[in-house]
């Protein structure tokens, strides 16, 4: 069964946000949950998050970055076209209970999948902090959304929006200039960002920190071994494990390493499907 | 017996070994109409039937070779699938010389091989395709009751399929967005084309059955709703879950599980990258650890993707070796490298962690184990295989998703789903479960037969007239 594209959006230069038809993901998808999306016949299995969910008109909604083929083809369609598969929604939900004071971490398409989760613990009855962090101000995104929840800090690469500097130092500015205790974190976002807060978070004392893998996947449901990363010491698929995982148990540097194995294909790939569609500027 | 029958099998002509290591087309060509009858006519039509005996879904063979030999193809493909609703497949990937072929009484005679049981299935099943319309079985009338089914893999599409011919509304669930299980995303093209297993499939559609893809039980569809939606389910997930040795280094770049690596060529087609979009490396130098069917498998997918060499490593020697023996010399004269006697204790990784190696201690072997196979012990030697990719084929285990989401069905120590054995029957009222989910890794038509027992067994229980939960 096909999945409609309901609505699309552009949020900055190569990421875009969709609201995506399938009724049963909308009703079943918990905080944390991931799907795997193919495009077509020829297409690879593509993962990604759960933004938020739409039960009464069975939508959920996902923001993608073009980065490869796959996610530049993904974000080059248009509302009213299909999605040959989609599938989910897959992993083990998060943890979600009233903690107390919480800390929410999250940069680049990340705060997406971080979105939920806020939401979730907000309705708990947590206090929430978030940090949100960006490259410059247009990769700050849902800013006005996770305000609803509580406050907000801001921090870019360029200091062109809210706090020059990484969310590493956003951290270190909640715990240390302000003073706030915090009983449990999540941290969001690219690997190597997830890797520095989790040092970070350890440093400044927080309990515990969750971070959200994104390993490279094949089938998403436990069946290949793709997604394997090591955590306290044990392999575990971050599909059926995760992807939420203990951030100060991860094993950082393979996982990044991992992430790179396709990099010269993907490369190739990416090249070849430029070549074809020319000016992509625009996306 | 004064017959003159033929010692040997009617030779089936297959591609060269040096030319189809290079491509993905299938190895085995097939009987051609004249030497499907000459090789029918070496079976004696024995009334005892010892050959059905060896079928694991019982067959009627010599009734349906009978046909054959009076050139009667569609009488054939009609007795067979009487029985099989996979027979394409099955002609192809049964391990025919321990089942029907082992029994046959013409293979008792010595120096005379068995009747080629298996090729003769396979013939008269691609006959049935090329002559356009397949023929549709009678469907009993409607019952009104609905049943579910957990898995598209031989299990279930077996299931399904007798489930619909009795009269049921069957709807089959399935996480992959192809039917098929192992026959998709596992076993290669050169062995079973894609195009066979989809034909077999849309028959299977065309009884009536209903199949949804992209559907995770436990996830897309929880396990409650099901239970309470439908009459009866069938669960046929599999084993699809890799198992690795867990060696030092089992994480570095290069390292695969089979699965992983023959997903990616067989279900996503990552040979005809970037035409397809699913990226895989192959090394120049692979080694493969393990030596049964999926080693096998994992050894030539990775010839034809361009390794310029292939290597098995194995802890026992080629006696113990669980691989079918036809396979074992389709990868001897393919140019697959035998290493015997050698266990991984670790890859070994360059500065980039990309595999470079497989460390192994030299093995010899010792007394027989619980499996009767002789066990290696370390010789106190080692041994260093270069290699730039690791595939490690070293077995299965429970496909946990589903049992994750269900844990009140009672499952046994090896953790797959407790069934009876003889009708399927779980802990769970309703609740039925066949094939490598409840045996752990075996064959096509073992998954097969258990899901005919399973759907006959539904069937019983939905008519009342058996009910082992006894309410
Ligand atoms: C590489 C390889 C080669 C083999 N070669 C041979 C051979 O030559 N001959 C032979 O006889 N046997 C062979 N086998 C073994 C044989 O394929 C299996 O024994 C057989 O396929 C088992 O069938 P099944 O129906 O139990 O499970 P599977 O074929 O594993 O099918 C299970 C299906 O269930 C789906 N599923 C799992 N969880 C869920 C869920 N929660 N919701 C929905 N769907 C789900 C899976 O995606 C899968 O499609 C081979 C196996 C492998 C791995
Ligand atoms: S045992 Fe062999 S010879 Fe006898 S009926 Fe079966 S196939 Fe024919
Ligand atoms: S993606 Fe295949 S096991 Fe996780």
């Amino acid at each position: 069964m096909a999945h409609k594209i309901v609505r699309k959006r552009k949020l900055a230069h190569l990421v875009h946000e969709f609201v995506i038809e399938a009724p049963l993901i909308a009703e079943h998808a918990k905080p944390g949950h991931f799907i795997v999306v193919r495009i077509h016949e020829k297409g690879e299995r593509i993962p990604l998050t759960i933004a938020d969910t739409y039960k009464d008109d069975g939508t959920f909604k996902m923001i993608v970055r073009a980065v490869g083929k796959s996610t530049y083809e993904l974000c080059m369609m248009k509302e009213e076209d299909e999605l040959l598969d989609v599938v989910g929604p897959l992993g083990k939900p998060s943890e979600i209970e009233n903690y107390g004071r919480v800390l929410l971490i999250g940069g680049g398409v990340g705060i997406a999948t971080l979105h939920p989760i806020a939401k979730a613990l907000y309705e708990a009855g947590n206090e929430i902090y978030s940090i949100l962090g960006g490259r410059s101000k247009e990769y700050v995104i849902m800013e006005e959304d996770f305000k609803k929840y509580g406050e907000v800090l801001v921090t870019t690469d360029d200091g062109s929006y809210g706090m020059k500097g990484l969310v590493t130092d956003g951290m270190e500015h909640l715990v240390k200039e302000k003073s706030l205790n915090f009983d449990v974190a999540w941290a969001v976002g690219p690997t190597v960002m997830m890797k520095f807060a989790a040092f970070k978070g350890k440093e400044l004392g927080i309990p515990k920190m969750w971070v959200s893998l994104n390993p490279i996947m094949v089938d998403g449901t436990g069946m290949c071994g793709a997604c394997r990363v090591t955590v306290g010491g044990e392999i575990k698929f971050a599909c059926v494990d995760g992807p939420e995982f203990d951030g100060y148990q991860v094993e950082w540097d393979e996982i990044i390493r991992r992430m790179n194995q396709y990099k010269e294909r993907e490369k190739i790939a990416l090249e070849r499907f430029l070549e074809k569609v020319g000016d992509v500027s625009w996306l | 017996m004064a017959l003159k029958i033929p010692p040997k099998k009617t030779p089936m002509k297959e591609q060269p070994p040096e030319e189809r290591r290079k491509n993905f087309f299938e190895v085995a060509l097939g009987y051609t109409p004249e030497e499907a009858i000459a090789e029918a006519q070496r079976c004696l039509t024995c009334p005892t039937k010892p050959c059905v005996k060896g079928c694991p879904v019982h067959i009627d063979i010599p009734t349906f070779i009978k046909h054959i030999k009076q050139g009667d193809f569609q009488g054939a493909i009609d007795t067979i699938k009487l029985y099989n609703n996979l027979p394409a497949a099955c002609g192809r990937v049964c391990p025919q010389e321990n089942q029907c072929e082992s029994q046959c009484v013409v293979g008792r005679i010595p120096g005379s091989e068995p009747v080629a049981i298996g090729r003769l299935e396979r013939f008269v099943a691609d006959w049935e395709a090329e002559q356009g319309e397949v023929k549709l079985p009678e469907i009993k009338e409607k019952k009104g009751k609905k049943v579910a089914v957990v898995g598209a893999g031989p299990s279930g599409l077996t299931a399904a399929a007798d489930l619909a011919k009795l009269g049921y509304d069957v709807t089959v669930f399935e996480a992959f967005h192809k039917p098929g299980g192992v026959l998709v995303y596992g076993i290669p093209e050169f062995r079973l084309p894609k195009k066979i297993v989809e034909r077999e499939v849309e028959y299977i559609k065309k009884l009536g059955v209903k199949i949804v893809t992209n559907a995770v039980v436990g996830k897309t569809i929880p396990v409650d709703e099901l239970l309470n939606e439908y009459d009866a389910v069938f669960i046929g997930v599999g084993a699809g879950a890799p198992k690795f040795i867990g060696v030092p280094g089992t994480n570095l770049n290069g390292v695969y599980s089979a699965s992983e690596f023959l997903t990616r060529v067989n279900l996503m087609k990552a040979y005809l990258f970037p035409e397809y979009d699913t990226p895989v490396t192959v090394g120049k130098k692979v080694a493969v650890i393990g030596a049964g069917n999926t080693a096998m498998d994992a050894a030539r997918t990775a010839l034809r993707a361009g390794a310029e060499k292939v290597m098995i490593v194995y802890r026992r020697t080629e006696k113990e070796m669980p691989a079918r023996l036809e396979e074992y010399h389709h990868a001897v004269e393919e140019g697959v490298e035998f290493h015997w006697l050698r266990q991984p204790i670790e890859y070994v990784g360059d500065e980039n962690g990309n595999v470079i190696g497989v460390k192994c201690a030299v093995m010899k072997l010792g007394k027989p184990d619980d499996s009767g196979r002789r066990r290696p012990v370390p010789t106190g030697e080692e041994d260093f295989l270069e290699a730039d990719m690791v595939i490690e084929a070293v077995g299965q285990q429970a496909q946990r998703i589903l049992l994750d989401e269900f844990p009140q069905l009672e499952r046994n120590k090896w953790g797959y789903i407790e069934a009876d054995l003889e009708t399927g029957a779980t802990s769970v009222k309703g609740v039925f479960a066949g094939g490598d989910i409840v045996t752990g890794a075996a064959t096509v038509i073992e998954a097969m037969g258990a899901g005919k027992k399973a759907a006959k067994a539904i069937d019983r229980y939905l008519s009342g007239e058996w009910n082992p939960w006894n309410d």
